[in-house]
């Protein structure tokens, strides 16, 4: 028997273990203390030996009124149904919501544990700064005072663009608009959030192919999937409630392959799993359309009709013959011929993608080239195929839609002048008062014209560090980045830890507005300088949530916000309050006690986001659906009687027109099959109507009852009026509408006459399988910048260095010149645990969800542990190119093939070696830390989107 | 008279350990007590599976049968339950049992063993339902409100399934047609070698 502390202080033991089986979780159960049976109370931490205390107080007591508050799990985008029993206002219960169409009662761990948000024992009870190396306690007014003073000055000195606003995915709707808004007001395009480094690459691609960015159907569409092709998507671990749809496909006959360099406990449920390098999807997605258009598989009408550009993909595919495809992959060919053939005997077929594919300098490359294999055999736009891309966090593919990113708007309008003209219309400001909170000189832009600040995408999430580090001669803003506010991020989710630490030294003021303190507030050497502001959890406010569907549910408030925290959308207004701002911030919104309405907000929302059909759920139709959710199918959404009678649950965006207009919601984009008043659409007109002499626009296809039986541009006043439909415009509406087209005409009136005629307001046009606005006009494949062979590299090398890329100099082949394959002979890449999400502050914070998963731990086959001296739970050295280096725990397992190593991306609160227990505020420690895998990832991002490469790069072990 | 029983899909369980976080929340288990923990045959290989287990209240307990002070008892729905006023702590049961189901919170590292904790299909103990002092010692009563356990109830799949013995039997049986195939859950090829 043996008894090992993983830690000295505030380490929890681990568990005992039984049974032969040596899986993950033995494994790591193993690294507590290994006994008999049964576990040591004594070995508990004296916190935690505390928190039972605490939670006794918590707990369900007998003879007292029990309360049932309902609100939406905040860990993934499935959005899943929380039902809590509440008791003085105490939450002291969770029950399934068997009633929701999206989890059916269902959740995995983490949805299970969701009540500890209100014990919270390791979380940030009030605000904090760090003076002289301590933590000390100071009341709110103090800190948004001095906070805002802080700002204030700094705005003096050197401009609002040395501010950087970096919001969250963790934000509700009404947060999320709230947060995109006070950085319009503050001045700065620097606002972004972890959607830059989660699905970026996706929206940029998908979007540029089709139209909107999103998911196109919906995880209960899957039941009618006839085959589902998973690449880069781990969804047992990332979206495990996903899973039961997606096994309720697979009992009905679908057909499921898995595309992935490791096993993941995803594959163990596929018909096929097919195994590649990392960073070689293009090679293994043209692979498998070498087989499609070898055979003429393809769907040839659905081409003629629907998508432009196939010629030039069939040019670059013919290159991708099996044996170039296994040189690149590492897959052999008989793999991929069979992926290919189910893809072609069993339609439709989904294709599901996440991380995997995302994270890379090539990410917008390998979106697209998943795009074009579902169009090719003409999948997108019906029920059981679609681009089935889940999202991360709960609220990411909202906090995309309302624009918390450097280069948009809410709603995708961008940050041309009409984009700014339109919204300071919907906050009813004067353009020329949102103009002057700008810096007024004109910077050298990407393109090296000269470009206003206001007009220039802002530095994004994973390059904040170098808003910083980089010569501010180098940079395209006045000025470096002087202060940073986290509200709601996890730093260890990005890149290149050592030069973020010695970012976050230079900085003048960090502020971090979080639940937890967060690894930002302990992984650098600062004395003073930080200030922790402790945020709400979702449970603890109320509003409006997006699922990776586009469905928008309802939060109910359960409990009161836990000791001094408070909502965002407050702090937001206290911020705004101090830095002079909040009558124009909140003009439409009524405010109680320094809290915005969250009604208001979603009016205000509503009110503006035409692009995308934001306009349609306002919060009592989104209450609606929320109080009567048991009469959605869960197939297909649609609720059958009931007061929602004809509606798509949650309105899955675009709900087109006023909430009047009674839009029932789009459930599957691009569908033809369905009238657009009833959720039809086609691909939309987005990138003109004719390029070369070639037709754009569709041909011969439009949705069901489309008075309009072809192709045709965006809605416009002009198009009405030469369509004589003008007339069917209200006089109000007309008055409206002059000079305006379906995206800012505020009365909805354009919107509403197209759909009344049968057409899409945006137009219908084709995809195209070619961008020609991008670096890489059609999707091809590059090396990663660390590349394990060199052959590779100069066969596929990647861009040429850029002098200005969202405001940074951003580096590629300097990089990529460089042979690191021999020191470095592994490919690291990394990925999710289903216990923790994101960077795991909250889930590692969580006793039920830290306890099974207590150390940080890098998987390593047998080949590659012989090779390197390592033995099976041994503490080992990663180390990489730029010379980070993490220290974690061995485990030897075939999961990954030799050649890769695979580390987990949840850990924090160890850095290089060291743990950092004693830098946390007391009491606020997470129960489990680790090396954050990031720490050691190298530079490279994506050369659109600047998302970062996370998925691959080189490393050595040592012990 | 409904007999309760758990059966875990293998086809279907993703190793989420939603059924053990579930229980952890519903009944305030301590850190390092397990009454439910997924096991995972071959792990990161094909043909890997998993499997959650817990006390599978038995119909003949062996813990019963063994245990010195008798402390054991099945309702009248086929639960196993025991009373913690008579447990000693002396892990006989845990010799006994196939899962692996008895956990003994311990009061010292090398000490002595604690009263027996197991899974109690969320149905308490023998004291008063629902009463602060059965919650406190045994968790949840939730067969008393007509509930049954959560750890099934918040499935992320459904493949842990509990209820009346021929209820879950049926649900079952209808999967499996539909699957079109025999059963492909684990313990089959062991009960039924091919060949």
């Amino acid at each position: 028997m043996k008894l090992v502390r993983s830690t000295d202080s505030g380490a929890l033991a681990g568990i005992a273990s039984t049974g032969e089986a040596i899986d993950r979780r033995t494994f790591l159960k193993r690294s507590g203390v290994t006994l008999g049976a049964g576990v040591a109370a004594s070995m508990f931490a004296p916190q935690l030996m505390k928190k039972a205390q605490a939670a006794a107080g918590l707990s369900p007591k007998e003879g007292i009124q029990t309360e049932i508050r309902k609100s939406i799990c905040t860990h993934c985008s499935v959005g899943c149904g929380v039902v809590a029993e509440v008791q003085n206002g105490v939450w002291t219960g969770q029950e399934p919501d068997f009633d929701s169409p999206f989890n059916l009662g269902a959740h995995c761990s983490k949805g299970s544990t969701v009540r500890e948000h209100g014990m919270g024992e390791r979380r940030l009870r009030y605000p904090m700064k760090l003076v002289a190396g301590k933590w000390k306690r100071l009341s709110w007014d103090d800190a948004i005072e001095e906070i805002g003073n802080q700002l204030l000055d700094i705005r003096e000195q050197s401009g609002p663009d040395s501010v950087y606003w970096l919001g969250s995915a963790k934000h509700n709707n009404e947060q999320a608009y709230m947060f995109r808004k006070i950085a319009a007001m503050w001045g700065t395009n620097n606002v972004d959030h972890q959607a830059r480094i989660c699905h970026s690459t996706t929206v940029a691609g998908v979007a540029n192919t089709w139209g909107y960015g999103a998911m196109t159907n919906s995880y209960n569409d899957m039941h009618k999937s006839k085959a589902m092709f998973f690449i880069g998507s781990n969804a047992a671990e990332a979206h495990p409630v996903a899973m039961q749809h997606i096994l309720r496909a697979k009992e009905l006959g679908s057909k499921m392959i898995v595309c992935d360099p490791r096993f993941t406990r995803t594959a163990a449920h596929a018909d096929h799993f097919v195994r590649f390098r990392p960073g070689a999807d293009v090679a293994l997605i043209w692979g498998v359309l070498w087989h499609i258009f070898d055979n003429g598989w393809e769907d040839k009408e659905y081409i003629r009709q629907r998508v432009y550009g196939m010629d030039e993909i069939r040019a670059e595919v013919a290159r991708w013959t099996p044996e170039e495809v296994e040189r690149v992959t590492g897959t052999p060919p008989e793999v991929v011929k069979r992926a290919a053939e189910i893809m072609n005997e069993n339609r439709p077929g989904t294709i599901v993608w996440c991380m995997g594919g995302t994270q890379h300098t090539i990410g917008n490359n390998n979106t697209r080239a998943y795009c074009v294999l579902q169009l090719a055999l003409g999948n997108i736009g019906k029920s059981g195929g679609g681009a089935n891309i889940f999202r991360g966090h709960d609220n990411v593919q909202g906090a995309t839609d309302l624009g918390v990113l450097s280069h948009t708007l809410p709603g995708y309008y961008g940050l041309s002048n009409g984009a700014w003209k339109h919204w300071s219309r919907v906050w009813d400001l004067d353009p020329d008062w949102v103009k002057g909170q700008f810096d007024a000189a004109e910077v050298e832009g990407d393109n090296g014209k000269p470009i206003h600040p206001m007009n220039y995408k802002g530095i994004p999430v994973s390059r904040w560090i170098d808003g910083i580090l980089e010569d501010k001669n180098n940079i395209g803003q006045r000025d470096n980045v002087r202060a940073m506010i986290y509200m709601g991020h996890a730093v260890n989710s990005q890149s290149r830890g050592p030069e973020m630490k010695k970012a976050m030294e230079m900085l003048d003021l960090m502020v971090i507005v979080d639940p937890h303190p967060t690894h930002a507030a302990v992984m650098n050497d600062r004395t003073d300088g930080i200030y922790l502001l402790p945020a709400a959890t979702q449970f603890e406010t109320y509003g409006s949530v997006t699922a990776s569907n586009r469905s928008l549910q309802w939060r109910d408030k359960i409990i009161e916000p836990v000791w001094e925290s408070l909502p965002d959308h407050t702090i937001l207004y206290k911020l705004a309050k101090k830095l002079g701002f909040h009558q124009e911030y909140t003009r439409n919104i009524k405010v109680n006690n320094d809290e915005p309405l969250i009604e208001d907000i979603t009016r205000e929302i509503n009110a503006g986001m035409w692009t995308i059909g934001y306009t349609g759920q306002s919060p009592e139709r989104i209450k609606l659906h929320m109080a009567n959710k048991a009469t959605f199918n869960t197939t297909t959404l649609k609720a059958e009687g009931g007061p929602a009678d004809g509606d798509y649950y949650g309105m899955p965006w675009p709900a087109w027109g006023t909430p009047e207009m009674k839009h029932p919601g789009t459930p599957v984009l691009y569908n033809t099959e369905l009238p657009v008043a009833e959720g039809g659409l086609n691909f939309r007109a987005r990138f003109g109507v004719e390029r070369n002499g070639v037709n754009l626009l569709a041909e011969d296809s439009y949705p069901v009852g489309a008075e309009i039986q072809d192709g045709h541009p965006e809605f416009t006043d002009k198009l009405l009026k030469q369509l004589g439909w003008w007339s069917d415009l209200t006089p109000e509406e007309q008055a409206a509408a002059e000079g305006k087209n379906w995206k800012t005409d505020l009365s909805g009136g354009i919107q509403r006459v197209a759909i009344m005629h049968g057409c899409a307001p945006f137009g219908n046009a084709k995809a195209r399988s070619v961008v020609w606005t991008f670096p890489d006009p059609v999707p091809i494949h590059r090396e990663p910048l660390y590349t394990p062979d060199r052959s590779l590299a100069e066969a596929y090398p990647t861009y040429p260095d850029r002098k200005r890329f969202y405001r940074l100099p951003t580096r590629y082949a300097s990089i990529q010149a460089d042979d690191y394959s021999g020191e470095y002979p592994l490919i690291l890449t990394s990925g999710r645990l289903v216990e923790y999400e994101g960077g795991g502050e909250e889930q590692r914070s969580n006793p039920w969800l830290a306890e099974l998963q207590q150390d940080m731990f890098v998987e390593i086959n047998p080949v590659d542990a012989n090779n390197n001296s390592v033995r099976d739970g041994q503490m080992v050295w990663i180390s990489t190119p730029e010379g980070a280096r993490i220290l974690v725990k061995a485990m030897v397992t075939k999961r990954v093939d030799a050649g890769t190593v695979f580390t987990p991306f949840h850990f924090g609160g160890w850095f290089q070696g060291k743990d950092l227990v004693d830098k946390y505020p007391a009491g606020t420690a997470p129960y489990v830390r680790g090396e954050a895998c990031n720490t050691a990832f190298t530079y490279g991002y994506d050369s659109v989107t600047q998302m970062q490469e996370t998925k691959v790069t080189l490393c050595k072990l040592s012990t | 008279m409904a007999r309760m029983k758990f059966l875990c899909d293998a086809e279907r369980c993703i190793e989420c350990n939603s059924c053990v976080t579930a229980c952890k929340n519903e009944n305030e288990v301590p850190w390092g007590v397990n009454r439910r923990r997924v096991v995972v045959l071959g792990d990161g290989e094909p043909g890997e599976k998993s499997i959650s287990v817990a006390c599978m209240h038995c119909t003949d307990a062996p813990c019963a049968a063994v245990c010195p002070v008798d402390c054991f008892y099945t309702t009248d729905d086929g639960i196993v339950l025991h009373d913690k006023d008579l447990c000693i702590g002396c892990g006989y049961c845990f010799y006994a049992c196939p899962f692996g189901a008895p956990q003994y919170p311990q009061q010292q590292a090398f000490g002595v063993r604690g009263k027996m904790d197991k899974c109690t299909f969320c149905a308490g103990g023998p004291l008063a339902d629902n009463s602060d002092a059965e919650y406190t010692k045994y968790g949840r009563n939730r067969i008393s409100e007509g509930k049954l356990p959560l750890c099934a109830e918040m499935c992320a799949t459904k493949a842990l399934i509990a209820g009346d013995g021929d209820t879950i039997a049926d649900i079952y049986r209808e999967r499996v047609l539909q699957r079109g195939t025999r059963p492909q859950t684990w313990g089959w090829e062991t009960a039924y070698p091919t060949g």
